[in-house]
């Protein structure tokens, strides 16, 4: 079954490459300056940087729901501002932080939308497109949800329908804004093992996030933002170091490597803020 | 978790405490449950038994309003100050489509198709058309509390009726002058919104506002200055609004308006649906909402101004029947269209059957409206309003 199918199609490598991107708010605020940054094929880029320093700006940039005044967005391969955006919604799909709606959704019918760049323009979903909508919801484990309304969630169960959406959309990229900013631990690790587990079936994903450790654990290319620019970028063991945090961040912070007891040798990185009486 | 498990191995009290904290925190949510309700909710394969069971339980409410509707239309036929029953109505009705023995009077005919009928219809129409732009506008902005006149279309409307009675105008131009004063309001607001808002939704809103309050200070105007003794009269019953006026050829005009106004809105029902949801949201799903927002608007604008240039001010329909049909059939708008046109159709009915049986006088429609919709959209507020804010 066509809807089924959880690979992208084959065809041209779908990746995000970003090149010399300018944006200002009309009324200042938060701008990019110069960004350029690719995602390749079937990898997980992390976004990273203190607050205000543009990360979702980029994104909506990325979406088409901003138009950059300088600058090349190109998602497989075709430049964004000259796509509709039914077309980009076919390539690209978009997880929020939330979304609140005044209406009484069902979680199932806000996880159907995910469908609507490939519905006929003129028609609703079928069967079919409910039947993938819950399977997608079942794939994250809140099944269970699929009847209750999308507005009496908690914000981790939302994040989790959101993306469930995302995914019922199959696009090749996937765009996420701190997809666990509101999960528990439990579901922030499942979460980010689907995410990585979405990379390996062939899709980019570019995600923004609060945690160092995520783009440590998880991502193929990070890239830190300060001030709206790209300040470094590349692989994490090379570019998320203690020193860039803490310079990043503002505060002391050290990246440690952890050997998993009983895992063969198995090491993590992971990082950890340096207590204050040892920072001066 | 390999680690996390083997440390709680070493310590007792510690692994009592992190149990309770991973039942609590770190399980998927709803982890019971699902395990209970998997079997019973297959998520890949339904039977094709239970898709028509569910497309039939989702069209019930749709199918009872409809029944409930037709039952209503002809008890609506029968009565008023001259009773005809219900059996002898539905024969009469019959006899106008097959060959039937005529086993009613002449005047019993004569009430139910030439004075009661046009009236119905005409309530259907009114009912009808506020009820779905009422449900296409709080979707496009989603915002439950927006009516059809929030671009000011029926304080234009009314500006043109009452400007046309001023001038001593018969009925089709007055008809035509308040459908034309509707248009040419929306437009104002439209204009305002993309001047000022660059599109902003907001922008609109309040250019509607602005323009409502212009054009109800020219409808003063016209009563001002009109004189105390004929028009002024006339223009207030008129703006108070009413069905009487309605007659069967009078409604070919605005039912081909509403009909086509109510397919362009079917077409763009699930796009709005999404939008209902949220607009950003819906951009990046690929709904082009300039599109969507110019079939609302239009459409809305459209049937808001007939009906106002037939039927007159009638307020507070498409505000309170939109949250009743969403109360049956959800928020979904391919589902919320179909029934708030019928329900709308059906309120306007009953309300108008109120209207011109309850006294010996024909009290104006507005006005019940108004009163029966007012303390009604207060319960449903203290029943849904919870969820708005």
């Amino acid at each position: 079954m066509a809807v089924m199918a959880q690979t992208p199609e084959t065809g041209t490598p779908p990746n995000v490459e970003i090149t010399g991107l300018n944006f200002a708010y009309a009324r200042g605020g938060h701008r990019l300056d110069d960004v350029s940054l690719t995602v390749h094929r079937a990898q997980v880029c992390c976004l990273l940087g203190p607050n205000g320093t543009g990360k979702t700006t980029l994104l909506r940039c990325l979406l088409g729901l901003l138009k950059p005044e300088r600058g090349q967005v190109r998602v497989a391969g075709r430049d964004v501002s000259t796509l509709s955006p039914r077309e980009l919604a076919r390539l690209v799909a978009y997880v929020p932080q939330t979304t609140t709606t005044p209406f009484p959704f069902t979680t199932l019918e806000i996880v159907v939308m995910g469908r609507t760049p490939h519905l006929s323009l003129v028609r609703t979903p079928s069967a079919a497109d409910r039947r993938e909508a819950l399977a997608q919801l079942d794939r994250l484990g809140i099944a269970a949800l699929a009847e209750r309304p999308f507005s009496l969630l908690s914000g981790g169960e939302r994040q989790l329908a959101l993306l469930a959406r995302a995914l019922v959309q199959q696009a090749p990229v996937l765009l996420l804004d701190e997809p666990t900013a509101a999960l528990d631990y439990g579901n922030e690790t499942r979460i980010l093992q689907t995410i990585g587990g979405l990379a390996r079936e062939g899709r980019s994903v570019l995600m923004t996030t609060h945690q160092p450790a995520h783009a440590l654990a998880h991502a193929h290319h990070v890239a830190l933002m300060r001030g709206g620019t790209v300040v470094a970028q590349g692989p994490p063991s090379e570019v998320v170091t203690g020193e860039r945090l803490s310079s990043l961040y503002g505060v002391g912070i050290h990246v440690a490597r952890v050997t998993l007891p009983g895992s063969a040798g198995h090491t993590v990185a992971t990082c950890l803020p340096i207590p204050q009486d040892d920072s001066g | 978790m390999t680690g996390e498990r083997r440390e709680r191995s070493t310590d007792d009290h510690r692994r009592d405490r992190t149990r309770r904290t991973r039942h609590r925190s770190a399980g998927p949510p709803m982890t019971e449950q699902k395990a209970r309700e998997t079997p019973v909710r297959p998520t890949g394969r339904r039977p094709d038994g239970g898709r028509a069971r569910r497309a039939l339980r989702d069209q019930r409410p749709l199918l009872l309003l409809i029944a409930v509707t037709l039952v209503l239309i002809v008890v609506s036929l029968g009565i008023g100050r001259y009773l005809v029953d219900p059996i002898t109505v539905v024969q009469v009705l019959t006899g106008q489509v097959i060959r039937l023995p005529v086993t009613w009077l002449p005047e019993q005919q004569a009430v139910i198709l030439d004075v009661r009928l046009p009236r119905i219809l005409a309530a259907l129409l009114v009912g009808a058309a506020l009820s779905a732009s009422g449900s296409a506008y709080q979707a496009m902005f989603r915002n439950p509390l927006v009516s059809p006149e929030i671009l000011g279309v029926a304080a234009g409307s009314g500006f043109g009726a009452s400007a046309a009675i001023l001038a001593g105008l018969s009925t089709t131009p007055l008809q035509v002058l308040s459908f034309a004063g509707g248009l040419l309001a929306a437009v104002l607001a439209v204009a305002i919104g993309r001047v000022v808002g660059r599109g902003s939704l907001i922008i609109l809103v309040l250019g509607g506002i602005v323009v409502g309050a212009m054009f109800n200070a020219l409808i003063s105007a016209t009563q001002y200055f009109a004189n105390p003794e004929t028009t002024l009269p006339e223009i207030t019953f008129w703006l108070f609004g009413s069905l009487a006026r309605a007659t069967m050829s009078g409604l070919v005009v605005p039912a081909v308006i509403v009909g086509s106004c109510l397919a362009a809105l079917h077409l763009v029902r699930w796009p709005l649906t999404v939008l209902a949801a949220g607009e950003d949201e819906a951009r990046t799903l690929g709904v082009d909402r300039r599109l969507v927002w110019t079939v609302v608007i239009g459409a809305s604008t459209l049937m808001t101004a007939t009906v106002v240039s037939i039927a007159g001010i009638i307020g507070w329909v498409g505000l309170v029947v939109p949250h009743l049909a969403r109360f049956m059939v959800g928020p979904a708008f391919n589902r919320l269209l179909p029934a708030a046109t019928v329900l709308g159709g059906a309120y306007v009915l009953a309300v108008d059957d109120i209207a011109r049986s309850v006294t010996s006088l024909d009290l104006p429609l507005g006005i019940l409206t108004a009163l029966i919709g007012a303390p009604f959209f207060v319960a449903l507020l203290a029943k849904a309003g919870r969820q708005w804010l």
